[in-house]
C-alpha cells in the first residue's frame, strides 16, 4: 500500500459527507439524494458515481469484487480493482460468494447475495423520468408527487413502435410501492434480482451527483401493462462453455462467415460451473482451465 | 306569458362625451298564450330596442319583462341562459352560426342544447327545412354561403324547431316569396294555435293583419324628453 | 320569491366561485379583486386587451400561479374546496382528473417527442390505467372525435398541421372526461378556416360532455360563438361582466364600448 493516498483515495470529510448521503437513500429507499460528487482520477462515465460510494463504504477488512458487464476481467474492472487495491490495500477476489463489497456496472451477479453483502451500481443517468422530461425541477416534483403517468407513456411508446416493450436494460421499477427508480443499465433479465435482494444495493451517479439505495429485501417491481407483463428475458440458448440455462449470455461472433457462441457474462459463474464440471457444447477442451 | 311594465331604457355614449340618450320609457305590454302582438311605429322608434330588451341583449334601465317567471329585466344571466333554451324563441333578421357547420346540424342546434338525441334532433330539423323549401341538397353546406332569403328561412327554422311558449319575430317574411311567405305565415298561426305568446315586428301589412291579436305602437314609449 | 323557486330548481351549486382574486407583480397589478361563479354547463368568455390581466387571471385560477388574495372554489367529488390552499398534489390530481388546460400553442400542451396516441394516453396512465389495449382504443376514439384519422396515432405531433395539433390537445385534455377546461386563446394562431372547425368542435364537445368552460381570448367573434357569459377585463380589473350578446351589444363601460366599436362586426 502505497501511504501517499488516505485510505480509499477520499479524505475522511468527504467519506462522511457520502456515508451521510447513503444512510439517507436506504433510509428513503428509491430516492435520489444529492450528494457533493468529486473529481476523480477517472474521466466521468467510467464509474466515478461507483467508485466513490464503493470509497465511502470500504473498510480494510473488506474483500473487493469489481465487475464490468459481468466479467471480472475487463479493462474498467480490473483498472478499479487495482485503484482500491493501491489506494486502501483491501484484499480482492473474483468469487461472488467471497466478496463482503461488489462494484458492477450494467450486470448483477448470478450467484445470489447475501446479508452482508454490499452491491454497488455505477449509474449514468439516475433519473427514470428523463427520456421525457427534461426539467429536473419538475422530475423532481413529480417523484414528489408520484406523478408517474410518464413513466408508462416510454413503456406505452415502446409496444406502439416495436410491438412489444422494447426496453431491455435500464428498465424502471417502481420501490416499495412508492419511488421509480431507475436499476442502472442492468439487462431487465437481472430486474428480478433487485427485488427482496438480501444485500444491500447502492446506486452511484457521479456526474449527476446523485446516490439511491435499495436496502435488504426492499420491494422493486418492474412497470408493465396488464396486457403487455414485464418478462426477464435473455437469448434463448444455453452457455457454450458451461451449459447454464438460466444465466445472462453475451452473443460473441467468432469468425466472418456469421458463426457466433453464446457465453455466460458473468465469468465467475461461468468458471465455477465449468469447474463443477458442467460442459457445454464449445466448452470440452476448455474445461478445467 | 310575457309582461312588460314600467320599463325604460337609455344609451351612455362614452366615447362622444358621455352622451347619455333616453330611448325608452314607461313601456308596458303583455301578451297571453296564444296571442300574436304586433309593434309598430316608425323607423327608428324602437321596436327593435324593445324586442332585443326582452331578448335580454339590451338591459334594462328599470321596470320588469316577465316571461314566464323570470324578470329579464334583473336575471342573472344564467336564467336567461336558461330561458332562452326552453322557454323563449327569437328569429332575428341576421343568421349568426360557426362557418363551415351543415345546415341542418344550425337548426337541429337548439334542440341538441335541451338534449335531444341527435338523430331526432336532425328529423326534426330536416322536416322543418323540407316545409321551408330548403332544397335537401343544401342541408349539408353551412348557411354562411345562402342567399338572403335562403337565410331568414334557415333563422325561422331555428325559431320553430322547438315548441317555444313564447317568440320574438323580427320581421320574419322580409325578403321572402310569396310561396315561402305562406309557409312561415302558416308556421306562425300553428305556433298560435297551439298556445305560444308571439310578439312581432311586420313591415309586411297584410301579414301584420293576418297574424296580429293587438298592435300597439311603440311611439308611445318613446320619452318626452328625448326632444 | 318566485325568483328563489327558480334558484333551487337549478343545479344550485356553482362548479368554480372565485373571490376576490388577486395578483400582484411587486406594484404592478396582475388582476385585482375578481370574483365570479361559474355553473355546471356554462362556457365563460374572458376578453380584454394584451396586458389586461386576462392571463394573469386564467394561470391563477387554474393553479400555475399563486394569487395573492381570494379563493378559487372548485365543486371537487368530495365537497366545495378552496384549490389555492389545498396541497399541490392534490391541485395536480385535479389537473389532470377533473380539470384540462388547452394552451394557445399546442407545443406548450403537447409532448412533441412522443406519438399522438401517447400523448392522448397519457392522461388515463397518470390516473392509473394500465391495459395498452383499452388505452390504445380511448386514443383512437379521441384522435376520431377530434377528426384526426386513425392511423396517424403513432405519428408524432411535429407532423402535423397546426390546427391538427390544437385539435390532439383538445383530446389529450379532454380524454379523461374533465368538469372544468380552462382554454388560453385556443384559436390564436391558426387561419380562419381551421378556426370554424375548432370552434365548431369545441362547441359539440361542450355540449355533449356538458363541460364547463373559461376561455381567455381578444377574438369577440369567437366568444359570441362559444361564450355564454362575457367578463371583459382592463388593467387587471373586470370592468364589465354578463351575458355575452348583452356585453357585446349594449356595452355599458366606456372602455367596451370601445372594444366592441374597433372591431369589424362581429
Amino acid at each position: 500500500m502505497a501511504s501517499e493516498y488516505n485510505f480509499a483515495y477520499l479524505d475522511e470529510q468527504t467519506k462522511r459527507m457520502i456515508r451521510r448521503a447513503i444512510l439517507k437513500g436506504v433510509a428513503i429507499p428509491g430516492y435520489q439524494v444529492p450528494f457533493a460528487s468529486r473529481e476523480m482520477p477517472m474521466p466521468y462515465g467510467w464509474g466515478t458515481g461507483g467508485v466513490q460510494v464503493t470509497a465511502a463504504c470500504l473498510v480494510p477488512e473488506d474483500r473487493l469484487k469489481v465487475i464490468d458487464q459481468g466479467a471480472d476481467d475487463t479493462t474498467n474492472a480490473v483498472s478499479i480493482r487495482r485503484f482500491f487495491q493501491r489506494t486502501a490495500g483491501v484484499a480482492v477476489t473474483e468469487a461472488t460468494a467471497d466478496a463482503t463489497v461488489i462494484q458492477t456496472r450494467h450486470r448483477i451477479p448470478e450467484t445470489p447475495l447475501t446479508e452482508g453483502q454490499i452491491l454497488v451500481y455505477q449509474v449514468p443517468i439516475p433519473e427514470p423520468l428523463r427520456f421525457l422530461e427534461p426539467r429536473e425541477t419538475e422530475t423532481r416534483k413529480m417523484h414528489e408527487l408520484e406523478d408517474y403517468g410518464l413513466m408508462h407513456v416510454k413503456l406505452y411508446e415502446d409496444i406502439a413502435r416495436h410491438g412489444q416493450i422494447a426496453t431491455a436494460y435500464d428498465y424502471p421499477v417502481k420501490v416499495e410501492g412508492r419511488y421509480v427508480m431507475d436499476p442502472s443499465p442492468i439487462p431487465k433479465f437481472d430486474n428480478p434480482k433487485l427485488a427482496r435482494n438480501p444485500a444491500i444495493q447502492l446506486f452511484g451517479a457521479g456526474r449527476e451527483q446523485r446516490i439511491y439505495a435499495l436496502p435488504p429485501y426492499a420491494e422493486a417491481v418492474s412497470l408493465d401493462f396488464d396486457d403487455y407483463p414485464f418478462t426477464a428475458s435473455k437469448a434463448d440458448h444455453q452457455c457454450d462453455l458451461c451449459d447454464a440455462s438460466g444465466s445472462y449470455l453475451d452473443e460473441v461472433i467468432t469468425d466472418d462467415q456469421g458463426s457466433r457462441m453464446y457465453v455466460c457474462s458473468d465469468t465467475d459463474f461461468c468458471r465455477g460451473r465449468r469447474e463443477a464440471g458442467h460442459v457445454g457444447r464449445l466448452g470440452g477442451g476448455e474445461a478445467g482451465q | 306569458m310575457i309582461t312588460i311594465s314600467n320599463l325604460s331604457k337609455s344609451f351612455t355614449l362614452h366615447n362622444q362625451g358621455a352622451a347619455v340618450i333616453p330611448v325608452m320609457e314607461n313601456a308596458a305590454l303583455s301578451v297571453a298564450p296564444g296571442e300574436c302582438l304586433g309593434l309598430v311605429g316608425a323607423s327608428g322608434s324602437g321596436k327593435s330596442t324593445l324586442m332585443r330588451m326582452i331578448w335580454g341583449n339590451y338591459l334594462a334601465a328599470s321596470g320588469s319583462i316577465m316571461v314566464g317567471d323570470v324578470d329579464v329585466a334583473k336575471a342573472a344571466p344564467r336564467e336567461i341562459i336558461a330561458l332562452r333554451r326552453g322557454t323563449l324563441g327569437y328569429v332575428s333578421q341576421f343568421l349568426r352560426v360557426v362557418p363551415r357547420v351543415p345546415t341542418v346540424d344550425v337548426v337541429a342546434d337548439p334542440l341538441l342544447t335541451l338534449g335531444v338525441p341527435v338523430e331526432e334532433a336532425r328529423a326534426r330539423a330536416s322536416a322543418l327545412l323540407a316545409k321551408l323549401n330548403i332544397p335537401e341538397r343544401l342541408w349539408a353546406l353551412s348557411p354562411t354561403t345562402f342567399s338572403g332569403g335562403e337565410q331568414q328561412r334557415v333563422n325561422i327554422a331555428r325559431g320553430f324547431v322547438h315548441p317555444y311558449p313564447a317568440l320574438l319575430l323580427d320581421e320574419p317574411t322580409a325578403s321572402l316569396d310569396a310561396v315561402n311567405r305562406e309557409v312561415v305565415l302558416s308556421l306562425i298561426e300553428g305556433a298560435k294555435a297551439r298556445g305560444a305568446a308571439i310578439i312581432g315586428i311586420f313591415h309586411d301589412e297584410a301579414a301584420r293583419e293576418r297574424l296580429c291579436d293587438r298592435l300597439v305602437d311603440v311611439t308611445g314609449f318613446t320619452p318626452r324628453v328625448a326632444a | 320569491m318566485k325568483d328563489l323557486d327558480i334558484w333551487t330548481s337549478m343545479k344550485t351549486q356553482p362548479l368554480l366561485s372565485v373571490q376576490g382574486l388577486s395578483k400582484f407583480y411587486g406594484a404592478r397589478i396582475g388582476c385585482d379583486a375578481v370574483s365570479f361563479d361559474l355553473y355546471p354547463g356554462e362556457v365563460l368568455g374572458i376578453v380584454g386587451e394584451s396586458g389586461s390581466g386576462k392571463s394573469t387571471l386564467l394561470s391563477c385560477l387554474a393553479g400555475h400561479l399563486a394569487p395573492d388574495t381570494g379563493k378559487v372554489i372548485f365543486d371537487t367529488v368530495d365537497g366545495p374546496r378552496d384549490t389555492v390552499v389545498m396541497g399541490e398534489a392534490e391541485r395536480r390530481r385535479l389537473a389532470r382528473t377533473d380539470w384540462a388546460y388547452v394552451h394557445q400553442n399546442p407545443r406548450d400542451g403537447l409532448r412533441m417527442g412522443v406519438s399522438a396516441g401517447g400523448n392522448v394516453g397519457e392522461r388515463l396512465m397518470a390516473v392509473g390505467a394500465r391495459h395498452y389495449g383499452d388505452i390504445r382504443a380511448q386514443a383512437v376514439d379521441w384522435l376520431g372525435r377530434v377528426e384526426i384519422a386513425a392511423d396517424r396515432i403513432d405519428d408524432r405531433p411535429s407532423a402535423f398541421s397546426g390546427g391538427m395539433q390544437q385539435r390532439l390537445q383538445i383530446a389529450r385534455n379532454l380524454v379523461t372526461g374533465p368538469r372544468l377546461v380552462f382554454m388560453d386563446e385556443p384559436t390564436g394562431g391558426l387561419d380562419v378556416s381551421v378556426q370554424a372547425r375548432l370552434l365548431d368542435l369545441l362547441r359539440g364537445l361542450v355540449r355533449e360532455m356538458g363541460l364547463s368552460a373559461i376561455i381567455v381570448t381578444h377574438d369577440l367573434a369567437v366568444v359570441r360563438l362559444l361564450a355564454d357569459r362575457l367578463m371583459v377585463m382592463k388593467g387587471g380589473y373586470v370592468v364589465e361582466q354578463g351575458l355575452t350578446d348583452q356585453v357585446l351589444d349594449d356595452p355599458q363601460h366606456e372602455y367596451t364600448q370601445l372594444l366592441v366599436s374597433s372591431v369589424l362586426q362581429v
